[in-house]
Order: C-alpha cells, then structure tokens, then sequence
C-alpha cells in the first residue's frame, strides 16, 4: 500500500486504513513520545493529539516525505513541546562527553585499561531476562536529544535523514548524539558484563 | 567529530571519538585508511568498536510495547469522530 493511496482511503472515511496506520505506528509513537514527556498517560495524550493533527493535516501531505516521517515530526513536535510546557525539556546537549572515561588511556592517549572481551557472547547473555529490562533502562536514562535519536535510528531503524527530518536536526547534530547515546548504552553493557 | 589536526597515527582515545562517524561514513577517505590502520594494529580499539556494533544489534531488539486493545479502539473512535465533523 502506498502512501498516497493511504491518504486517499483515510480521506473517504474508510476506517480499515486508519486502522493499518494505527496498527503500525501507534506503539513506536508512544515510544517516541516517551522520550519527552514525564508519563505515560501524558505520552498517550501527545500520540492522541498527533493523530487528531495528521487527520486535520492530510491535505497538507505533500509526499516530500514518507507519511511515516511526516507523522513522527509532528509527534516529535508535539511532544517537545509538551514536554517544554512541563518544564522537563533539557537544553540542546552542549557537553562535552568522552566515549570512553578518559581515566583509561594513558598520557600518550593509549588504553591503559583496554576492554574486555565480550563482544562474542553480548547476545547470548543478554537474551537472559533481566539483561533485556536493563538495555530498556539504560535507554531510559539517556539524556532527551540522544535518547530521540537512538530510539528511532538504532530501535526504529530509520535512516540518519529520515531521524534530521523527524527531529529537524542537522547531520552533524543527529551523527554527535547519536555517538554520545550509543556510547554511553555501550559502556552500561560493558559494567554489566564485565560482572562475572 | 572531525579531526583535521590529525597528522600522522590515530590513538586509541581519539579512535573511540571516531567510531560513530567511521560506521555513518563520514569520514574523509583519509581518516577512513588512519582509522582502519589503527584497528588493525589495536586489539583493544578492534574490540571496541566490535562493542559499539554489537550494541547497536542489541538495541535493535528493542520492541515497543504492544498496542492495547482499548486504545487502538479508542484511536478508530477518534477517526468515527474526526469523519463526522
């Protein structure tokens, strides 16, 4: 089903394809919308609204973009400033975060405490329960602007432009926080794992 | 991040800076062939960056949480409603 013959169809009232839409997007704009408000009921009200805005809006669906994209940028838009009003939105992320605790290369910039290895056995051992809930908790502690990006480039599997264009950031911007947030997730596995 | 003051061999501390851009393409060719030089002699940043595509693999296993009943309906009353308008 293409784009335009879905905007065709929701635009003569068939509900079969606004049920589709749902189906396929409702979780994963939840999901979004999580990054920026505080609740969850919150969350659901921001996705809510953003289906009320995408019915009023198809006559503005130019197909620039592809209606998922479309969809998910009035969402991110909504929910940022959903998220604004609750005075829970961070400024854009301006620190200056290291991949790696800097403590572990020496002064020549050489690991001086080298990883372990256990890139081989990361999905065998975090195919166990418990481990599974921690990568959600680690998401969930990222700050809002990696966290965005991450969900939807790596959870999502969108496309770098596709995340400018939902987020209506810069490629340089997408690629910065997308470096910081999956940095920070890979150093959680490596304090997990290297538990033994 | 770009590094153009980069003369001669990358460090490990400055390799793990450059994973992200290294894995989205946007390195030079020449940061590219420094960067991949430098794996190739650390074991240390091969596995690192091993890690980062092993996390992201991970994170791909996400799944968002299934669509309740109640509010898939409530969304088709919400389009029954949005029709009659």
């Amino acid at each position: 089903m293409s784009d335009d013959d879905l905007v065709r169809r929701l635009r003569s009232g068939d509900e079969s394809a606004f049920a589709e839409l749902v189906d396929a997007y409702q979780s994963s704009m939840l999901r979004l919308a999580q990054t920026f408000v505080s609740s969850r009921a919150l969350a659901e009200e921001v996705t809510q609204d953003t289906w009320l805005a995408v019915l009023k809006g198809l006559d503005r669906f130019e197909g620039r973009s592809s209606l998922k994209t479309w969809i998910f940028r009035i969402l991110a838009n909504r929910a940022r400033s959903t998220g604004a009003r609750e005075q829970r939105t961070s400024p854009v992320d301006v620190s200056n975060e290291a991949a790696v605790d800097r403590r572990r290369f020496d002064d020549g910039g050489v690991w001086s405490d080298p990883p372990a290895h256990w890139s081989d056995e990361i999905v065998e051992r975090l195919s166990s329960g418990p481990l599974v809930a921690k990568v959600r908790a680690a998401i969930g502690e990222l700050p809002e602007g990696q966290r965005a990006v991450v969900t939807l480039r790596d959870l999502e599997g969108l496309s770098s432009k596709e995340v400018c264009d939902v987020l209506e950031i810069s490629e340089a911007n997408q690629r910065v926080l997308l470096h910081r947030g999956r940095s920070r997730i890979r150093a959680r596995f490596e304090d997990e794992l290297a538990k033994r | 991040m770009r590094l153009p003051t980069l003369r001669r061999d990358i460090v490990c501390r400055q390799a793990v800076e450059l994973v992200t851009d290294y894995l989205e393409g946007a390195l030079s060719r020449r940061d590219t062939r420094r960067f991949e030089a430098h794996l190739q002699a650390c074991d240390g940043c091969e596995e690192y960056v091993r890690q980062v595509k092993m996390t992201i693999r991970v994170l791909g296993y996400v799944e968002p949480d299934d669509l309740a009943p109640e509010t898939r309906q409530g969304l088709i009353e919400l389009y029954r409603q949005f029709l009659e308008a």
